[in-house]
């Protein structure tokens, strides 16, 4: 029992850590933040009227914005562990007599605090622009629980590459996957206007039923197996993640 | 006999693919001394320290620490032993109390006790000042300092230290080594790598030579140098001819000549009726001697003569 309560307290130190990180480098935050927003506000109001008039866009493309904003964030991830492998404080943490997956848990558990914060704000800005979900409680805690399954996945991903790069900007490159997985999808347009080879990748690509889950959430349109492709598809990544960390862990820290 | 050994190595080895960096070493650590493993770049010495500090796994041979044994019982080793690296290892976006509470939270201190060792290590290494500001601000000395007091939260009994002042000025340099002997002090047994032999020769009780994996010499520093030749008596002659003649006069037997200096160096035991007869040999000669210098080799010497030939 004791080693349970001593893992948890080790991973919550980590998370505090992570936590005092954010706070240090609020430029990055502001970045991660203001680019999903930017991008927003570029396709609501300079794209919005061509493609669906703007109030009916903003609809449209809300929940999709939400994704790109915490796929964006979780992959921030990446370079805190690549940080901590070439720095050196990976070997004090590991000399210490703690359980070392803790330092992995910790970068993870202060992605999903960075991502709420980041959530929060995106929508606030969105409302303003005109976004009018009309999800029950239920429906919202619904929405929390799908985005919090993608944060994990995608920041236990990040965590992964981040383990396999050689240096800080290495990681850092991970975060243009993040960033343009999302147009291969329905996030900004209906995938039935794409050319056909393209909107077969779109349509068969994990962040699409995902965003389609939330857009039902959130609009009310319809879900129909988007919510079980998404939980199938994250829930996958989030377990064959998880495990690969550990292995990738222990490999690149036997030098 | 064993209960007074606290690191112990018998027959280490390490490979990287097909480079052999650790080809069986074995060290005996006495509980309370201050041990250096002393060697050239690529001679093994972190390889050991990381295999002793259990975060690397031994391809071959046994290591104990404190009495575990550090592959079988890595986790009770971890309770005994703290590990300051080559390059610091702090958390550079936290300052330096935050560091030392974070270290001390994992080490599963009670809060009090957290915040009393926290206070005292600041003060021990004088930064009291600092403690408020982030570690990328410090200078590498701060920095090398702050690591170690995190290290010494938990009062360990073995204190592995991998090049504690390799790119330190030379004031943050003699101010680290006063730190380590007043560890020492304290009763921690420490065991330091270096590639300075000034520093084992200042710190160590123990010095052993690491070269391509292998231990080549071991013993204390003085030891070490008396391995080589003993006292060495330097001439510095008056002139020219005085350095032709005595020259000629030794014949080959002065282990170092230097024309243009007008110096020799010659072999002697040390002791005044040694001096004197040599001295006496050259004024019976009427070999005019402007000065003479006694010299014993210093661990340079030492290191050179037994690490040189094979490269």
């Amino acid at each position: 029992m004791t080693t349970v309560y001593w893992a948890i307290s080790d991973s919550v130190t980590m998370t505090g850590r992570g936590l005092r990180h954010l706070t240090r480098s609020i430029d990055s935050l502001l970045t991660s933040i203001m680019l999903p927003v930017l991008l927003m506000l570029v396709f609501v109001y300079i794209f919005g009227g061509a493609i669906a008039g703007r109030d009916a866009y903003v609809n449209y493309v809300v929940p999709g914005i939400v994704l790109l904003c915490c796929g964006y964030s979780s992959t921030a991830t990446a370079v805190g562990v690549t940080n901590d492998m070439v720095t050196g404080v990976i070997d004090r943490f590991r000399s210490l007599p703690i359980h070392s997956s803790s330092v992995l848990t910790g970068h993870v558990a202060a992605s999903v605090f960075r991502n709420a914060i980041a959530t929060v704000l995106v929508l606030l800005v969105a409302v303003v622009a005109g976004f009018r979900p009309n999800a029950s409680a239920l429906e919202w805690l619904a929405a929390g629980a799908f985005l919090l399954l993608f944060v994990l996945a995608m920041s236990w991903l990040a965590v992964c590459a981040g383990l396999l790069a050689r240096n800080a900007d290495a990681a850092g490159g991970f975060t243009f996957i993040a960033l343009f997985l999302p147009y291969l999808s329905s996030a900004f347009v209906p995938t039935e206007t794409m050319p056909k080879a393209l909107r077969g990748i779109a349509d068969h690509q994990p962040i699409t039923p995902m965003i389609e889950t939330m857009r039902g959430l959130l609009r009310g349109t319809p879900i129909g197996d988007s919510a079980w492709l998404s939980v199938a598809w994250f829930g996958g990544i989030l377990v064959v993640c998880y495990l690969g960390a550990g292995v990738l862990f222990k490999r690149r820290t036997a030098r | 006999m064993t209960t007074d050994v606290i690191v112990r190595t018998t027959g280490l080895r390490k490979s990287y693919g097909k480079t052999e960096v650790l080809a069986g070493v074995d060290l005996a650590v006495r509980r309370g001394s201050v041990f250096a493993l002393l060697g050239p770049n690529g001679a093994g010495k972190t390889t050991t320290v990381r295999i002793l500090a259990t975060l690397l796994r031994a391809d071959g041979g046994r290591a104990e620490v404190a009495g575990h044994d550090v592959t079988t019982e890595s986790a009770k080793v971890r309770t005994k032993i703290s590990l300051t690296g080559q390059y610091a290892a702090v958390d550079e976006l936290l300052t330096g109390e935050e560091n030392l509470q974070m270290i001390g939270k994992l080490l599963h201190l009670p809060r009090a006790r957290r915040r009393e060792r926290t206070q005292r290590l600041l003060e021990q290494f004088d930064l009291v000042e600092a403690a408020g500001r982030a570690v990328k601000t410090y200078s590498g000395g701060m920095r090398r300092r702050l690591d170690l007091a995190v290290s010494l939260l938990a009062q360990p009994e073995v204190i592995f230290l991998d090049e504690p002042t390799t790119g330190l000025d030379p004031r943050s340099r003699q101010d680290m080594w006063q730190v380590v002997r007043d560890l020492a002090r304290g009763g921690a047994t420490i065991f330091l790598t270096t590639q300075y032999l000034e520093e084992a020769d200042q710190l160590a009780d123990h010095i052993a030579v690491l070269d391509n994996g292998r231990l080549i010499a071991e013993g204390t520093a003085d030891q070490l140098k008396s391995s080589l030749a003993g006292e060495q008596v330097e001439l510095h002659l008056a002139d020219a001819v005085a350095y032709d003649l005595a020259t000629r006069l030794f014949n080959g037997t002065a282990l170092h000549a230097d024309a243009e200096r007008r110096s020799l160096r010659i072999a002697t035991d040390g002791s005044a009726a040694g001096v004197r007869l040599l001295l006496n040999d050259l004024a019976d000669r009427a070999i005019a001697v402007e000065k003479i210098t006694l010299r014993r080799p210093t661990l340079d010497d030492a290191f050179l003569s037994l690490t040189g030939g094979k490269r």
